[in-house]
């Protein structure tokens, strides 16, 4: 593993690849525009790039360490012993198959694996230090730090755009009020690109925005509560082409400040918008799935060490 | 068969082109077939009309006998002292409003509880199993036999013959609550599983997300399926001439005396006349128009109440 983002595909997201130490991401303030976001990522990557690295992990904060990880739905084995290092402050990408279990254990890395009656997951997922699969480890807590966005938008109907950002807050029985309420409001839909769009309506219900405006409101939504990690279960898949841009141009964004974890059917997004990819595959169908190989998103996708992720990525697997 | 053929154009075979003029004239239905048609509908229209009249018919006769007593003193007046012309229903309108109201305190929290332990708890267990078992069994019950459960439930508590509102709402919370289950339980079902998903992602325990998502999202639709309960208990009759009884004069406390009801004052006035019968039957009709104005008013409100509570969230 190298220091630099592979080199290609993404010239105009290099700059701002989150491989430098985290407190360069950190000092990003939540209002900045993609546009300066880059720009001062590229301002800090002289100075950090070179010194620190994926190869050094981990590295920032927000770092997953996934280790022997399988999850069951009853006795069925849908996943079997993954182990697999997510960076932090980083794009990470699932690929592979359906019924490969990617989807599985995205959702067991924030515990929500477990809310579908009988399923549990076994091995330790530990995000800076702490197992979020420990048996002590209270699953509730585990889903503050660790937010979701799922496939297909899901904003609260009830809820006006406003509310829905502080849904989190509001869920957990706060009643955010005044300007802290505003500010925070502000600042997370910045975050999601999504202010100047609604900026104007925030008293409208959450649902009466378009596809691509509602998952860049749950995003927004996800980012309030000040998770580390953010999952993304096929986020852009109910999208049209330019909303998808719009969510991809947010994810590397995101990056800077959290654990991108993004699970996807489209190859060219991966290549696009990740720094490391993780490919998964099962045997077949019934089989568990199991982890392929895994590694900077350039290297994989240029060199795959195993034939079957070289197939999968080239479309000819079956 | 032979007269559905379809007509092809003359010396053409199946691969040449098919003249559409040719087939519009097939198509068209033939004799024996637009009979039939013709039939079935005049015996769906003629359903359609026996099933209109006896609504109709009652709606006529209660307007055109109870609006001769359609007046102020029918809503200031009791029956109190009242022998012959005058007096009103003001007293079984309260008792129906403390009754009813009493009701929906008893029936609503406890069925919409029992539909959220079966939506969001319950699954297949067990107990959710036997909970559904006993609601279909409850909404089959015999208003009467409601009647009676209460009747013992309020002479064992309270001593023989207690006869009181509260025992009235007692039973018809029996009515109601699982009318009110089921409702809530087909509402709650509609929301979306993503949100519940989406509001325990956000790190709240699942107690917190049915309060703060399932319960807002599914609030139009439990107000409806509530205010649909109480039309179905509010002209209840044979129960409350059994538990809550009757009297002349008012009676504000739910938990000590008689009460009077309009369905059960449309009875009494029917059958207990005095010498000027007419007065008693226009009173009786009256009651009727009274309470068949209250329910219709109530389904139109629970129709209503949904598209309105949307706009007033879409508005805000």
């Amino acid at each position: 593993m190298t220091a630099t983002v592979p080199a290609g595909t993404r010239a105009d997201s290099s700059g701002a690849s989150p491989v430098q130490p985290g407190a360069a991401g950190l000092a990003v303030p939540a209002q900045m525009s993609l546009a300066d976001a880059v720009e001062m990522g590229l301002v800090a990557a002289p100075g950090s790039a070179g010194s620190a690295g994926l190869a050094g992990l981990p590295v920032a904060p927000g770092h997953i360490s996934i280790t022997g990880v399988s999850c069951y739905y009853g006795s069925h084995l849908a996943v079997a012993d993954v182990s697999l290092e997510v960076p932090g402050r980083a794009v990470t990408a699932f690929i592979g198959p359906s019924g490969c279990g990617k989807s599985t254990l995205l959702r067991a890395i924030n515990r929500m694996h477990e809310v579908i009656p009988g399923a549990r997951s076994l091995g330790s997922i530990i995000l800076d230090g702490v197992d979020l699969n420990g048996s002590g480890v209270d699953a509730v807590a585990v889903r503050s730090k660790v937010g979701m966005v799922f496939q297909k938008p899901n904003p609260f109907p009830a809820m006006s755009i406003k509310d829905n950002v502080l849904a989190g807050l509001i869920i957990r029985g706060a009643r955010p009020r005044g300007s802290a309420a505003d500010d925070l409001v502000e600042q997370c839909l910045r975050r999601a690109h999504l202010w100047d769009e609604v900026k104007d309506r925030l008293k409208k219900a959450g649902d009466s925005l378009s596809g691509g405006q509602q998952q860049r409101l749950c995003i927004a939504r996800a980012v309030a509560v000040q998770p580390d990690v953010v999952l993304m279960d096929e986020p852009c898949s109910a999208l049209d082409p330019i909303s998808t841009l719009a969510i991809e141009e947010l994810m590397r964004d995101l990056a800077q400040d959290y654990t991108v974890v993004v699970v996807t059917h489209n190859m060219a997004q991966a290549n696009r918008i990740s720094d490391v990819t993780a490919f998964f595959s099962l045997a077949q169908a019934g089989q568990p799935g199991r982890l392929v190989e895994s590694g900077p998103t350039g290297d994989l996708f240029s060199a795959p060490k195993v034939a079957a992720t070289r197939d999968y990525i080239e479309g000819r697997f079956g | 068969m032979s007269q559905t053929t379809m007509v092809r154009p003359a010396g053409g075979t199946a691969s040449d082109k098919i003249d559409p003029a040719a087939v519009l004239a097939a198509s068209r239905p033939n004799l024996r077939r637009r009979l039939t048609n013709q039939i079935t509908l005049g015996v769906v229209i003629l359903a359609v009309v026996m099933t209109a009249v006896p609504l109709v018919s009652v709606i006529w006769a209660s307007v055109e006998r109870g609006s001769a007593r359609l007046d102020v003193a029918l809503f200031t007046n009791s029956m109190r002292g009242v022998v012959g012309q005058g007096g009103g229903l003001l007293h079984a309108l309260m008792g129906t409003l403390l009754v009813t109201g009493a009701t929906a305190l008893i029936a609503i929290p406890l069925g919409l509880s029992a539909a959220i332990y079966l939506t969001e708890y319950g699954g297949t267990s067990k107990l959710a199993g036997l909970t559904r078992r006993a609601v279909d069994i409850m909404v089959s019950i015999p208003s009467i036999v409601a009647g009676l459960a209460a009747y013992a439930l309020f002479s064992l508590l309270f001593g023989p013959g207690t006869r009181s509102g509260l025992a009235g709402a007692a039973a018809l919370a029996m009515i109601m609550i699982p009318v009110v289950v089921r409702s809530s339980e087909e509402v709650l079902r509609l929301v979306p599983a993503d949100l519940r998903e989406a509001g325990l992602a956000l790190g709240a325990p699942r107690w917190r997300v049915i309060r703060r998502i399932v319960l807002p999202t599914a609030l139009p639709g439990l107000t409806s399926g509530a205010v649909l309960g109480v039309a179905r208990i509010i002209g209840e009759t044979a129960p409350l001439l059994l538990v809550a009884g009757f009297t002349d004069a008012m009676n504000y406390n739910l938990a000590e005396g008689r009460m009077a009801t309009l369905p059960v004052f449309i009875y009494t006035q029917w059958s207990s006349k005095g010498l000027d019968t007419a007065a008693y039957d226009q009173r009786a009709w009256a009651g009727a128009l009274v309470l068949m104005a209250v329910v219709v008013v109530l389904q139109l409100g629970a129709r209503a109440l949904p598209t309105q509570i949307a706009k007033i969230r879409r508005n805000r």
